[in-house]
């Protein structure tokens, strides 16, 4: 088995998918000879040319509503928004057209098509090239919203989304690109499917709930916490929407205890469903109040390296969290 | 006019009779839809196409099966010139679960994919890059289908329009932009809200091949559209027409006009398209008084008739609230 990127998999993944589906293709700012600003789609244009991996305007919203068109009418786009801070021009196509397509036609007509969108911190990219988008879209009716966090499930996922029939929000956390590495097998296909989370470190004192990079910085802090005595749980939650509230709960009837991690701001964000999930139908296995670690309410990401290390948790702030929790 | 009188002649009878049957037939659709949301019968927003009809009937005649239709929320018209049976648009106007959306959509979004019509959409100018869409998939399969898009003059203000026009030059894409200037975006009169009044213009910027023309004239829109589809087929590449039109009634029902005066609709309502086709026929000798008035007649009896199933349909069940939200479901 070799060991590859976060990105090496989102890209074999759409390789693959290209390769099996002439209906699949790729459209987005640079995608195609520049491979991406990312260098996500690196040697697909080479590969397929130029009708398959288009270079758009940069004008997100037709990136989207280009996208939306060809996939009414029998294709398979993958829309490519370079950063999720620039998805905001789409959000009209997305949630007004894509998302409610299938309701609004009762059923007649499908919109199969993956936006990929780059998101989250700790690169430096200040305020317009930092930001994490899931909130939003996980609100919405009639889209999907997957969260890989690994080599594995960025290939396997990116194939599933790809092959759905609806509108997928596929987000990257871009600043594991390249700092994730991980092992997927060469001789065999990797899909892993839309829906189900995965517990990634199974433990008994306390459940932690993430996706994307805060992923990785959960398990770092469990890891730490152990030495404590601290046993936790670590669940990647993969799919924010529909979300798998059956491992949710299944982890939560175990350990009675749940902390939420996400590096979006707190307010209204994406761990507010969590725990409004726990305390309906939870409550009674809940051995403490559940906890959010989430961004500053603050605008957006700040500039500096150590505004950007105060807003994004890490694993310090995660082990902290932990064991005020377990200790409660 | 010497142009619609050759046109009349070289189209057949039995054209010329369905051309005038469709347009009457959706004044009249629209009639009963005005009388039915006085009723209560029709709730939220009801736009009527009464003073446009030459240009959906007109443009629509002349299309192909395989030539892709979409519009904005003023979709009645459209919706019938595609081949929707009116008793199934009315049928959703009444929310009705034998509706053409189930219900689901109303007035603004009619809809009929296997009529290759794409709907009506409510947010203005969220259309045209759809639009363009189905353009590339076409040129993508190599599909020999032209995307006929259809917008009023209001939506020529708004970013979409400036990027689907772009991306359409740019990537060559086979659609046929057709810009229903009916002079008023909602309640604002063109010349105080876009830059230029003649909105063909804005394709000069593009580079795009464009003209201007009377959408009153049913013979003068199918004259035009055949010529503007046929430059698209054959190059490949689009097109701007502009179809200058004049919408009788209020931007939606219950619009108090504030903004224009009565003698400017009276005016208008001097050229109304029904009207002057009607006379063109008679005056040609195409047919006669009571051969149009026999049509008439059938058009009330089918629009009586349409009201009838649809009042006679059943509600939506409660558990299509959940159904279609996902393709999967």
């Amino acid at each position: 088995m070799a060991e590859i990127t976060l990105i090496e998999g989102l890209r074999q993944g759409m390789d693959e998918e290209l390769e099996r589906d002439e209906r699949v293709f790729i459209v987005g700012e640079d995608v195609g000879q520049r491979g991406g600003v990312f260098r996500a789609t690196e040697g697909l244009y080479e590969k397929y040319g130029e009708d398959r991996i288009i270079d758009s305007p940069l004008a997100e919203d037709s990136i989207v509503g280009i996208g939306i068109g060809t996939a009414l009418y029998g294709m398979r786009p993958i829309c490519e928004i370079q950063f999720a801070d620039f998805i905001y021009p789409a959000f009209n196509q997305i949630v007004s057209e894509a998302a409610r397509m299938c309701y609004r036609s009762a059923g007649e007509w499908t919109v199969p098509m993956v936006i990929r969108v780059p998101y989250g911190g700790g690169i430096g990219g200040g305020l317009y090239h930092s930001q994490s988008v899931e909130a939003f879209f996980a609100h919405v009716p009639g889209l999907k919203v997957v969260v890989p966090s690994t080599p594995y499930d960025a290939k396997g996922l990116i194939k599933s989304s790809v092959r759905d029939p609806g509108p997928v929000i596929f987000l990257e956390p871009k600043r594991g690109y390249r700092l994730i590495r991980g092992e997927v097998p060469e001789d065999e296909e990797v899909l892993v499917p839309i829906g189900p989370a995965r517990i990634s470190r199974t433990g008994t004192d306390l459940s932690v709930f993430a996706y994307g990079m805060m992923h990785h910085y959960c398990l770092e802090a469990a890891e730490r916490v152990a030495q404590e005595g601290i046993n936790a749980e670590v669940i990647d939650l993969r799919t924010l929407k529909p979300v798998d509230r059956q491992t949710i709960l299944a982890s939560v009837a175990k350990t009675g205890r749940a902390l939420i991690v996400h590096e979006d701001n707190l307010t209204g964000g994406y761990g507010a469903e969590i725990a409004a999930i726990l305390a309906e139908e939870a409550f009674g296995d809940l051995d403490a109040p559940v906890r959010r670690l989430a961004g500053p309410d603050v605008p957006a990401m700040p500039y500096s390296h150590p505004f950007e290390s105060w807003f994004m948790p890490d694993a310090d702030r995660i082990a902290k969290a932990i064991l005020e929790l377990a200790a409660f | 006019m010497a142009e619609a009188n050759v046109a009349v002649k070289t189209l057949d009878k039995k054209e010329l009779l369905r051309l005038y049957h469709e347009m009457a037939l959706v004044r009249r659709l629209e009639e009963e839809a005005a009388h039915l949301y006085q009723q209560g019968k029709i709730g939220g927003f009801l736009h009527l196409y009464i003073g446009q009809e030459a240009v959906a009937s007109g443009l629509l005649s002349v299309r192909r099966p395989e030539d892709h239709v979409l519009t904005a929320y003023r979709d009645h018209g459209v919706a019938i010139a595609c081949g929707i049976e009116v008793k199934y648009v009315i049928a959703e106007l009444l929310g009705k679960a034998t509706g053409v959306s189930k219900g689901k959509g109303g007035s603004m979004h009619l809809a009929d994919v296997r009529l290759n019509y794409w709907g009506g959409y409510a947010i203005v100018g969220s259309h045209l890059p759809l639009a363009a869409g189905i353009a590339l998939a076409d040129k993508y399969k190599g599909e020999p289908g032209v995307t006929i898009c259809m917008f009023g003059d209001g939506a020529t203000n708004i970013g979409y329009f400036h990027e689907a026009l772009n991306l359409s030059m740019v990537w060559d894409l086979p659609v046929l932009w057709l810009c229903e200037n009916n002079q008023y975006g909602m309640g604002t009169a063109v010349e105080r809200a876009s830059a230029v009044e003649e909105i063909r213009q804005k394709a000069e910027g593009y580079g795009m091949p464009n003209s201007r023309i009377n959408g009153m004239d049913v013979l003068e829109v199918r004259g035009a559209a055949e010529e503007a589809l046929g430059y698209v087929r054959e190059n490949g590449t689009p097109y701007f027409l502009e179809v200058v039109t004049y919408r009788f009634q209020g931007h939606s029902i219950g619009d108090p006009e504030r903004y224009r005066d009565k003698e400017e609709v009276d005016r208008w309502r001097e050229a109304d398209p029904i009207k002057i086709f009607r006379k063109h026929l008679i005056d040609t000798g195409a047919f006669s008084v009571d051969d149009l008035s026999i049509e008439e007649e059938r058009v009330d009896q089918e629009v009586a008739e349409a009201v009838e199933f649809a009042e006679a349909s059943p509600d939506p069940p409660p558990e299509a609230l959940y159904e279609n939200i996902y393709a999967d479901s």
